[in-house]
């Protein structure tokens, strides 16, 4: 009876992992917590594809993004992009990306992101890629962005795409 | 009110008159001031004169076939300029732009849409016609060599330049404004980098109507 239970409570659990929204995962390192990590999947023979997340600094001390490594592309960097009088500009970031204490930092498209030159296999909807990240003080955690259509927005639509450093608001859970 | 000696009503009243003239002058000094002003700014950020735009080129589409300025004539176009290396706004733009042609419908079929890229070197034939195939297939690809791509550019006075990263990557700055041009190929209106979609398409529309 125990048994049957616990079987039936974790094909429920099983249940539920699966039918959970395929963005939305969280990762925690030290004071830091990582939301919304998200890829662009590419079209054929693209030599460059964006990764996407979402920052917030818990402690009161500040910290830096300062690498993204993957093994699925031959590099990965970590730039900014901006339109100027309808320039396209794209820079790597030079020595991190700040994150302040009580701040949260969208890595999104208009602002920062994780470059991926030359990925190894085309980065496919539905699909993930992992994705290691390096804090200055919280040191370095394995992850993944899941991979939104070509074109997508991200995994919230109306966020603001701008760089959300200095708001001192808690990162809210969404949905869930 | 009190009169002043040798101030008669009529004397006050063309006085009066004589201040709301100037004051209308100078409403209207401003006004056209301001106006211009704002003409001018409108045309420095979009650094674009439609009179100085446009002129001879000839470079390929993705089967090899010559695509020069008479391509661009006897039908409204819509033309823009990236490179396949580029995570953000390139695919974005060909997306919004695979949008735009599904919304617009069968209407569609009267523009011609042009994806040139600034980068020949690296955008071949062979890597405009794989990376397009991602999105609407009335997108055409343009690319050719350097100096034919350069000679397009110069006519659409589109920038462009090379900015070296590590291990002899590099990325482009280039324009990312999308050029609406008539059925004469003249410069007659843009859509900016993530414009909002209903008046994107309105553009589309009134070109298309034109
Ligand atoms: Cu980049």
């Amino acid at each position: 009876m125990n048994r049957r239970f616990s079987r039936l409570s974790g094909a429920l659990f099983a249940l539920f992992l699966a039918a959970a929204p395929a963005a939305a995962h969280e990762v925690k390192v030290g004071a830091i917590e990582i939301t919304d990590l998200w890829a662009r999947a590419t079209p054929p023979a693209a030599p460059a594809a964006g990764g996407f997340l979402t920052i917030t600094n818990h402690g009161s001390e500040p910290d830096r993004l300062i690498s993204a490594a993957s093994d699925a592309a031959e590099k990965v960097e970590i730039h900014e992009m901006k339109t100027e009088n309808g320039t396209m500009i794209m820079r790597p970031v030079a020595g991190g990306v700040d994150i302040p204490a009580g701040g949260t930092v969208a890595l999104a498209p208009g602002g920062y992101h994780i470059m991926f030159i030359r990925p190894k296999a085309p980065l496919v909807e539905g699909g993930k890629v992992a994705v290691t990240l390096t804090f200055e003080k919280a040191g370095a955690v394995d992850t993944f962005l899941h991979i939104l259509p070509v074109g997508s927005p991200g995994p919230k639509p109306d966020a603001d795409a701008g760089h959300a450093g200095g708001h001192d608001h808690q990162h809210m859970n969404m949905g869930q | 009110m009190t009169q002043g000696p040798g101030k008669s009503p009529a004397v006050t009243l063309l006085r009066i008159v004589r201040y709301l003239l100037w004051a209308a002058i100078v409403v209207l000094v401003l006004a056209v001031g301001a106006m211009s002003f704002s003409v001018w700014q409108a045309g420095k950020s979009m650094g674009l004169q439609a009179s100085s735009m446009g002129g001879p080129f000839s470079v390929v589409d993705t089967k090899g076939e010559r695509v020069t300025q008479a391509d661009l004539e006897g039908h409204p176009s819509v033309l823009f300029f990236g490179f396949t290396f580029c995570p953000e706004v390139c695919p974005t733009t060909l997306y919004e732009t695979t949008q735009w042609l599904k919304a617009l419908g069968p209407d569609a079929d009267r523009l011609k849409v042009y994806f040139v890229t600034v980068d020949p070197e690296r955008d071949t034939q062979e890597q405009m016609a794989a990376y397009l195939s991602a999105f609407d297939p009335r997108i055409v690809g343009l690319t050719g060599s350097r100096p034919e791509i350069d000679g397009m550019l110069k006519a659409w006075r589109v920038y462009s330049r090379k900015v070296p990263l590590d291990d002899g990557d590099y990325t482009m700055d280039h324009t990312a404004t999308v050029y609406l041009l008539d059925r004469d190929a003249r410069l007659a209106g843009t859509i900016d980098y993530k414009e909002a979609e209903d008046t994107a398409l309105a553009k589309l529309k009134r070109l298309i109507a034109g």
